[in-house]
């Protein structure tokens, strides 16, 4: 991708490769960036999969297509148009699945037509702005030479309040995710607390699709989660698992991405896809006599001490 | 309106792949595949992408790619785990944490493929990638189209045809397999249909806007009708006149995008259903 730059070419010399990684003001942002948003989409990503929300965090996602049309149409930057449109989906899913977790299906066919209406608005938006919209592929794909040092001050104030409002919500969320009707007896207010946790998913998306490209914001939101997830059924030891993931992922990515003409998304997308595989197949081999996967999380956890 | 050829024939093929997607989503909203469907549709691009970079007809891509995450899904997922250790196939919502890695895996080759295909061949890409995204209806020739209504009926009636097994196995899926209803092969079979019509209706409303014809009747028909045939019928019936409404309005309207009109007018009969509930 980087062609214009210079020349980059893997060598043998491992350190000298890192060290030309890191020659370039604008690696070096990707680099922090990419970082910031790992560890910000590795927790609320934890939380996610915990929730079984996944199609909820493609939804938002997808609001990135409406969001840019629309401000382009309404010329404002494309950003604070995704970032409107994510923080409008979160409420309209919250508010068209009940915030309870009452009947799956009906659940994800009201997200389902928050999706399908939010892409129909974007496509119209884009037929009636007419022109072409130049940001569309590295919104698509993300755009690592593009990270501006104010992107990446911007980046770290919206991860440090995400992780802020996680930690301080942390215990209630885990405890109205793992059984909603117990915390709801507790006079924990559940729908509030989804909701809240959804407009923080949708804050997370935008941010991680910076990085990533739209298409692809799993490749963090899911991957390193759920690869901590199978390994480990201990919140707090696969809470810090999914940092170390996340990270790892970022960096190999972005560090593969560098010296290729491919999109880190692809490197990052894959580098997350074959972590979770190994982690099943050890999983597997070891022949632990739990299922693999999220689905026995929950009654793992509830011993240790959940409480409001 | 009828007077013009490309009009006709958006009609037969819209008519018809409608008729399938809202007959096949009335059992994925009832299954609780919703996600499953987005995926498959989404999968469509990548798909397509890696068969025109390979030069290959694009429809081989498109059917390889969304029938093999089918296949993937229903055997990785929790369904088929829980039939490897002796229980009911059930479908289940942590189904989805394996549908997001397979569906991110997949996306990521996409996006290989695609800059791929634009080192090669220059600034076609953009246009074949924005054709998958989001469909032609308007675009289809005479066969292309006869071809679509060909398969929408056969999926219609491939899911009719095993839709009484199905509803037990969706509803009951431990009486089912302990009467001997194969629930775990009616799942992957289930999928691969869905896969089939995905791909198909890729070409018609365009993949990022499959959901408007597949879940959001369905979703309507499930919260106004309880009886399941009544159901089943009212989803293709909502489907077909959301395909109608939109082809008519942007024959009207030419700024307007069918695929924007089309799930436009389902969206709006969905909302209308839920104030009617």
């Amino acid at each position: 991708m980087p062609a214009e730059v210079s020349n980059p070419h893997l060598g043998w010399n491992i350190a000298r490769d890192v060290s030309e990684l890191t020659e370039y003001h604008f690696m070096v942002n990707a680099l922090v960036a990419g970082s910031i948003v790992a560890v910000m989409a590795g927790l609320v990503g934890w939380m996610m999969v915990l929730r079984r929300e996944a199609f909820a965090g493609h939804t938002l996602s997808m609001m990135a297509f409406p969001g840019a049309s629309g401000a382009a149409l309404a010329g404002i930057p494309a950003a604070w148009g995704y970032f409107a449109m994510c923080a409008g989906g979160a409420l309209a899913i919250a508010r068209l699945s009940g915030g309870k977790r009452g009947a799956w299906s009906e659940q994800s066919a009201g997200i389902a037509a928050v999706q399908a209406t939010a892409l129909a608005a974007g496509f119209l938006f884009v037929s009636l702005y007419g022109g072409v919209l130049g940001d569309l592929e590295s919104l698509l794909f993300g755009n690592i030479l593009g990270v501006s040092d104010g992107a990446v001050l911007l980046l770290a104030v919206v991860a440090m309040v995400a992780v802020a409002v996680l930690a301080a919500l942390g215990r209630r969320l885990l405890f109205a995710s793992v059984d909603p009707d117990a915390a709801a007896a507790r006079g924990l207010r559940v729908g509030l607390l989804s909701g809240a946790f959804l407009l923080m998913l949708g804050v997370a998306v935008a941010a991680t699709s910076q990085i990533t490209g739209v298409l692809l914001v799993f490749a963090l939101l899911v991957g390193p989660p759920a690869t901590a997830q199978v390994i480990t059924a201990r919140p707090s030891l696969s809470l810090a698992l999914t940092v170390v993931l996340g990270l790892l992922v970022v960096w190999i990515g972005l560090g593969i991405a560098y010296f290729s003409v491919y999109p880190a998304g692809f490197f990052i997308a894959t580098v997350s896809a074959v972590i979770y595989a190994l982690a099943r197949t050890l999983v597997w081999l070891l022949g632990r006599q739990r299922l693999p996967g999220p689905e026995r999380r929950p009654d793992a956890a509830q011993p240790s001490g959940v409480v409001a | 309106m009828l007077a013009h050829e490309y009009i006709r024939n958006a009609l037969l093929a819209g008519t018809f792949v409608a008729l399938a997607c809202g007959v096949i989503g009335w059992f994925v909203v009832l299954r609780g595949q919703v996600f499953a469907g987005d995926a498959l549709s989404h999968v469509a691009f990548p798909g397509a992408l890696a068969a025109a970079a390979a030069g290959i007809d694009q429809r081989v891509g498109l059917f390889t790619a969304t029938v093999a995450l089918a296949a993937g899904i229903g055997v990785m997922g929790r369904g088929a785990l829980a039939a490897r250790a002796g229980r009911a196939a059930a479908i289940d919502q942590a189904d989805d944490t394996a549908i997001g890695i397979v569906f991110m895996f997949i996306l990521g080759l996409g996006v290989f493929f695609l800059t791929r295909f634009s080192l090669s061949s220059g600034g076609a890409s953009g246009i074949q990638a924005a054709h998958t995204l989001f469909g032609s209806i308007f675009g289809l020739a005479a066969g292309e189209a006869r071809l679509a209504a060909a398969i929408g009926l056969a999926v219609v009636l491939l899911t009719l045809g095993m839709g009484r097994p199905l509803l037990f196995s969706s509803v009951a899926p431990d009486v089912a397999s302990a009467r001997g209803v194969p629930t775990r092969l009616l799942g992957i079979a289930f999928l691969a249909l869905l896969g089939v019509i995905a791909a198909e209706a890729t070409q018609a409303v365009g993949a990022l806007l499959l959901l408007g014809l597949l879940a959001v009747p369905a979703a309507a028909a499930h919260r106004v009708a309880r009886n399941p045939f009544a159901g089943i019928a009212l989803a293709g019936l909502i489907a077909v006149a959301a395909m109608w409404g939109g082809l008519a309005l942007a024959y009207a309207v030419p700024s307007l995008p069918p695929s924007s009109a089309i799930v436009a007018l389902s969206v709006v009969i969905f909302y209308a259903s839920t104030i009617l509930a």
